[in-house]
């Protein structure tokens, strides 16, 4: 009964965020929404028993991705309303795409194929599923796996690479010249005679 | 411990309420710790800069943070009149309750945890993620400029840390095998592993302080140049939440530690004379052992620079615990001591 009453409130609270998402008029709170969103759907994935993937989801999307989101869209100035103001012309694309979407979506259900009837797992071979997930991806998936993991790190040099630039007359910190600095280079000791100032040293 | 309760009754209201009673009881014994840790700080402070420390209220002023409280809750709330109203309260709240929902998974003893879950590290780790929501939050709803500087700032860090904070634990995991908490405890760990561990512990400790937004690594309130960064706008009762927020995580955070890296309720350094000892007498006594070094790091160091803050977490901690979890697989496959598949 409790499962069932999870599913309808994760589900539920997962479509009202994500109406808001796309209607609220303030950019901060699409982004809490979705947050909201990403929260609801990783409960829905622990209710389906995939509990390593509902964790990773709230860690990446939710922890790193919609920070990110959060950080452009408090930071950049944007001025929402008027790029709203020429919105509506743009309906009739809008609902072309996502009327060829939805039929895209029945031509998939009506062809999917029969699932054979499935037999229970035996709870003694049974797995958690993070040990299953690393079973398979390391595997018989390591090529693809690894390569994925590749594409992301190029990116990721490709975003540094684009966006540095070298300023001139900036001051660094060089934190390995200031611990190899020896005394002797620092300072010097100087005899002072009485009477005679400091101008001859 | 919550399938011991559901197994006591049939009726399930009288399950629902057996299960929420032991929730209420758990957040009010941490709620009070949390207070009494308050109070120790200063007391630890004080003893280290040769002062008393609070002792007019109560003997040696034991009642001094209710005293606190109180008087901040009678104070009045002020609201700035541009703030965003929903959000300003939300922040709190938001990160109040993060830090308790996560107490849900720490096994305090043998039998001892609300819910043993098989994912209880990344549970933490998820739920430790979001507390950065609070403090964002908070800078924006502000609506201030040292505000909204400080959540920033206080943003990034945490983003920042939480990078080798998850690769500190993978080295822990790849030690034990697994992610339940509990297990995690009882693995056994050879000589060497403890030994391959140890600089981990003292980067996660790091990690904690810049983590937890302590001293030295407290510069999104750095009253010199942001007045009281992101919650300089919050006054009397949103404050103690905040207040209460922060001291909770610090809690939390010294609990991960003992769990992960001091041997959770067990005897410290495996004597099994001490066994006789209580397990959840010895959880508190070494998280009590992490919230001192927290109060001794603030008594002695002098705060970062933000470039310095950075640098050390990116060029420094990251490259040295990414190359450590492959010593570490790699000693693991070499001493031919790869944790069994479960």
């Amino acid at each position: 009964m409790i499962g069932v009453i999870a599913f309808y409130l994760f589900s539920f609270l997962l479509l009202v965020s994500a109406f808001f998402v796309i209607s609220a008029r303030n950019p901060v709170y699409s982004v809490l929404f979705l947050i909201l969103a990403f929260f609801n759907a990783a409960g829905l994935f622990v209710l389906l028993g995939a509990e390593f993937v509902a964790m990773i989801l709230v860690i990446v999307y939710v922890g790193a991705v919609a920070v990110l989101f959060l950080f452009v869209v408090m930071m950049l100035d944007i001025n929402f309303s008027d790029l709203r103001k020429g919105a509506m012309q743009f309906v009739p694309f809008g609902l072309a795409l996502g009327g060829l979407l939805l039929a895209e979506l029945v031509v998939l259900y009506s062809a999917w194929p029969e699932i054979p009837a499935q037999t229970a797992i035996d709870p003694a071979v049974a797995v958690d599923n993070t040990r299953a997930l690393g079973a398979v991806l390391y595997t018989d998936y390591v090529f693809p796996f690894q390569v994925s993991g590749l594409i992301l790190l190029v990116a990721m040099i490709g975003a540094i690479v684009l966006t540095h630039r070298t300023r001139s007359g900036v001051l660094r910190q060089k934190v390995a010249e200031q611990v190899s600095r020896q005394q002797s280079e620092a300072m010097t000791i100087q005899k002072v005679s009485s009477g005679a100032g400091v101008d001859h040293v | 411990m919550l399938e011991l309760l559901i197994g006591l009754s049939e009726n399930f209201w009288l399950q629902a309420l057996a299960v929420v009673a032991t929730i209420v009881v758990f957040a009010v014994i941490i709620m009070v710790f949390v207070a009494f840790v308050t109070y120790a700080e200063r007391k630890v402070l004080g003893a280290m800069q040769r002062r008393q420390g609070p002792m007019t209220v109560g003997p040696f002023g034991l009642l001094q943070p209710f005293a606190d409280a109180f008087k901040l809750l009678s104070k009045e709330t002020i609201i700035p009149t541009q703030a965003n109203r929903p959000v300003f309260f939300l922040a709190p709240i938001l990160i109040l309750s993060l830090a308790l929902v996560s107490w849900s998974v720490i096994p305090v003893g043998a039998q001892l945890v609300l819910s043993n879950i098989n994912v209880g590290v990344l549970f933490l780790f998820a739920v430790s993620s979001l507390g950065v929501y609070g403090v964002i939050m908070a800078g924006w709803a502000s609506n201030s400029k040292y505000a909204f500087l400080g959540g920033l700032r206080s943003a990034s860090q945490m983003v920042s840390y939480e990078v080798s904070m998850g690769l500190v634990i993978v080295t822990v995991i790849l030690c034990t095998g697994s992610m339940n908490l509990s297990e995690i405890v009882l693995a056994e760990r050879t000589w060497w592993m403890q030994l391959l561990l140890l600089p981990m512990l003292v980067i996660f400790l790091v990690s904690i302080l810049a983590e937890t937004n302590r001293a030295p690594f407290d510069l999104p309130e750095g009253e010199s140049e942001l007045s009281g960064g992101f919650m300089v706008e919050y006054s009397a009762g949103t404050f103690v939440l905040f207040f209460l927020g922060e001291y909770m995580n610090m809690v939390l955070m010294g609990a991960i530690t003992t769990v992960l890296f001091l041997g959770g309720w067990l005897p410290p350094f495996g004597i099994d004379t001490l066994a006789f000892v209580p397990g959840p007498v010895w959880f508190v006594l070494k998280v009590c052992a992490v919230l001192f070094f927290f109060f001794w790091t603030r008594a002695t160091f002098p705060r970062y620079r933000y470039d310095q803050l950075m640098r050390l977490g990116w060029k420094v901690f990251l490259p040295f615990s990414m190359a450590w979890v492959v010593v570490v697989a790699g000693a693991l496959i070499y001493m031919n001591a790869v944790p069994a598949q479960g």
